[in-house]
């Protein structure tokens, strides 16, 4: 976490500071955990190599859109074209990466330049980035209908070789989230510069006073967020194996919600990868696995879905509460 | 001492034998991706009646449905996964992608599951597919304007929920049509998602732009948020295709009645369900003959006939036929015969 210098008024409060801090970064893994339990009381066969195979596959793309987001909101902007922007890019993986590889990663990495450019507009017309995002929300969607009017395509073999990579003992969904968590852990908590990326969100005018370009910070967040999105896209046909222009629309508020439930904030500067991983990752399962599991009657399926939501985010709301 | 023990083997072989074909301890669920217009109500409602009535009768152990919060593929594949880990042993699909699914799909043949799309079908070929014969549908809405309106004109098209395999079949249909039949013109088209009140605001929306249109071609639950458009602009009122909604037939009547208007009207039976349950119940007694792809036709009604289904419809429901096991076996018979 990356809290401003506080004077502490009294050790004592500085001590119940620092054990909320600890809760709310245990939070994450909490919930996950709490889901992880229901689940194998409903149905203790998904609680194998197996299981996690399939419940967590799907996970992985969640996570990486979440990664993605939280680069966003760790400027205090939002992304609200994170979801369409996947779905892009699974249609370009689907068609170009295929069949004309190096035209497809030029596709790719220019999409990631876009998002580069998008930093830099929102930052120097300082337009608000909801209405810019919202906006590219469309232009992605469209780029997508273009590139596979109709659902189809293919994922490239190599594609569907790594998603499919079976390792010994531990399940591939879970390697990955844990590849993917220590990464960005690494090099946004632990490097200098991933400390100024944080600045951006916590205090842009001290940052700019000590000399750093905020406009290229920006523009480094949201060409990481762009290419997080790209390894989404890319990792969501590979286990669908064929693309599909709305495959992704789903994502954009899983992606800020995962965020959230990590124990990130939207204003501040205040993002956890670690916690953003398994808030994705709790949140895949808790929307899923549990709900079919649990064997609610149709008719209350969907509702049940938003409550689980609620629930599970009202739990993180309530332990930041005790903190203040 | 050893005959009786060959003897109970020999006998434990033959019993699990029988076994083998009864699937009355056979688990089948329904992974459906939308519910949210009135078709897929009905849908729902034919596949609960046809398939509590057969768990009742013992001829399966449980059959669930399970309905998606969105209309995400990916949260549908989610969906089939968790079934797979739910030790279904069918599962019945109404398909948010024809090939996004694949991959879930495939991953349930290999569990061994037996997989039955419909309506909204999947590509992945060890899958069955019911498939009501869109295509036909739609070039069949040409035909019946060619009766209506000989000298031809100028076509308004509402299109179904995009990026959908019914949608795009539907739209070929059409399009086949009026390439057979020249004098006919599609002078534009708008989504209307099956859905009477995206229909009604997607129509008001172009008509100012419009020239005069004489008929307009559609995909079902669309139709009457057309008339409305229509009439709410003051624009005479073209032939519209009519989906066997309830208000589009009760709007129709009415039609008729005051200056005996005429069209067609046609769409998938909701109870098409049904059906694909008793094909999967099928595979699961051991058939093995059951063809992959299996052609159903479509339910029309014509200007004579339409009146008479009319008060079978409940308000806001759409015409269906429930479908028993026998008409699942005709069904195969038909297209093993193709």
């Amino acid at each position: 976490m990356t809290d401003a210098v506080v004077e502490p008024s009294s050790s004592r409060a500085a001590n119940s500071a620092a054990r909320a801090r600890m809760l709310r970064a245990m939070l994450p893994a909490l919930s996950f955990a709490l889901v992880v339990i229901a689940i194998a009381w409903l149905n203790p066969r998904a609680i194998s190599y197996f299981g996690f195979s399939l419940m967590l596959n799907l996970a992985i793309p969640i996570a990486l859109a979440t990664i993605a987001q939280m680069f966003v909101i760790a400027s205090n902007e939002l992304d609200l074209s994170i979801g369409t922007f996947v779905g892009f890019v699974g249609c370009v993986t689907a068609t170009w990466l295929r069949d004309a590889p190096l035209v497809g990663a030029l596709i790719l990495l220019g999409s990631i330049g876009v998002y580069a450019l998008l930093g830099a507009l929102i930052h120097l017309r300082n337009l608000p980035s909801i209405v810019v995002t919202l906006g590219m929300s469309f232009v992605w969607q469209g780029l997508a209908i273009l590139t596979l009017p109709t659902p189809g395509g293919k994922a490239p073999d190599w594609l569907s070789a790594i998603v499919g990579f079976k390792p010994p003992f531990i399940p591939f969904p879970i390697l990955a989230a844990i590849v993917i968590a220590l990464i960005v852990h690494f090099g946004l908590m632990r490097t200098s510069y991933g400390a100024i990326l944080r600045g951006s969100g916590g205090n842009p005018v001290a940052l700019g006073r000590a000399g750093w370009s905020i406009l290229r910070v920006k523009m480094t967040l949201f060409a990481l967020a762009g290419l997080f999105g790209v390894l989404s896209g890319m990792t969501l046909v590979g286990i669908t194996t064929a693309g599909d222009a709305n495959i992704g629309n789903g994502y954009t508020l899983l992606a800020i919600a995962g965020v959230i439930l990590g124990g990130g904030e939207f204003v501040g500067g205040r993002v956890s990868p670690i916690g953003a991983v398994l808030g994705a990752l709790t949140l895949a399962l808790a929307a899923s696995p549990l709900l079919t599991f649990m064997k609610i009657p149709p008719d209350w399926q969907v509702a049940a879905n938003g409550v689980i939501l609620i629930v599970v985010l009202a739990a993180r709301v309530l332990i930041s509460r005790r903190e203040r | 001492m050893k005959k009786l023990l060959v003897l109970g083997a020999l006998a434990a072989l033959l019993s699990s034998g029988t076994a083998m074909a009864d699937t009355s301890d056979k688990k089948i669920a329904f992974s459906n991706n939308y519910a949210g217009n009135s078709w897929r109500q009905a849908m729902l409602k034919s596949y609960e009646a046809v398939t509590k009535k057969a768990v009742a009768d013992g001829v399966v152990a449980a059959s669930d449905v399970f309905t998606t919060a969105d209309q995400e593929v990916p949260t549908q594949a989610a969906q089939i996964q968790n079934l797979i880990l739910q030790g279904y042993d069918a599962i019945v699909i109404n398909a948010s992608s024809p090939d996004a699914l694949n991959g879930a799909v495939k991953q349930a043949c290999d569990a061994g599951i037996v997989v039955v799309s419909f309506d909204g079908i999947v590509t992945e070929p060890c899958a069955y597919r019911v498939v009501v014969d869109f295509f036909a549908m739609g070039k069949q809405q040409i035909e019946e304007l060619k009766k209506l309106h000989p000298e031809g004109g100028n076509l308004l098209e509402i299109r179904g929920l995009a990026g959908t395999s019914i949608d795009e079949e539907i739209h070929k249909g059409i399009l086949a049509g009026v390439e057979e039949n020249p004098q006919f013109k599609i002078v534009n088209s708008v989504t209307g998602n099956w859905d009477q009140t995206t229909a009604q605001k997607a129509v008001a929306t172009v008509l100012p732009s419009l020239p005069d249109i004489v008929a307009v071609v559609t995909q079902g639950g669309d139709g009457y948020g057309t008339a409305q458009a229509f009439a709410a602009a003051g624009k005479p009122r073209p032939t519209i295709i009519m989906g066997n909604r309830q208000d589009e037939l009760a709007w129709w009547k009415e039609q008729k009645e005051k200056d005996g208007y005429k069209t067609w009207s046609a769409s998938i039976a909701p109870g098409v369900s049904s059906l694909a349950f008793w094909v999967a119940q099928q595979v699961l007694d051991g058939r093995t003959d059951v063809p992959h792809d299996l052609l159903v036709p479509y339910l029309a009604f014509t200007q004579d006939d339409f009146e008479a289904a009319l008060p079978n419809i409940e308000v806001g429901s759409v015409a269906s036929a429930e479908y028993t096991q026998e008409d699942a076996i005709k069904a195969i018979e038909a297209n093993i015969k193709k």
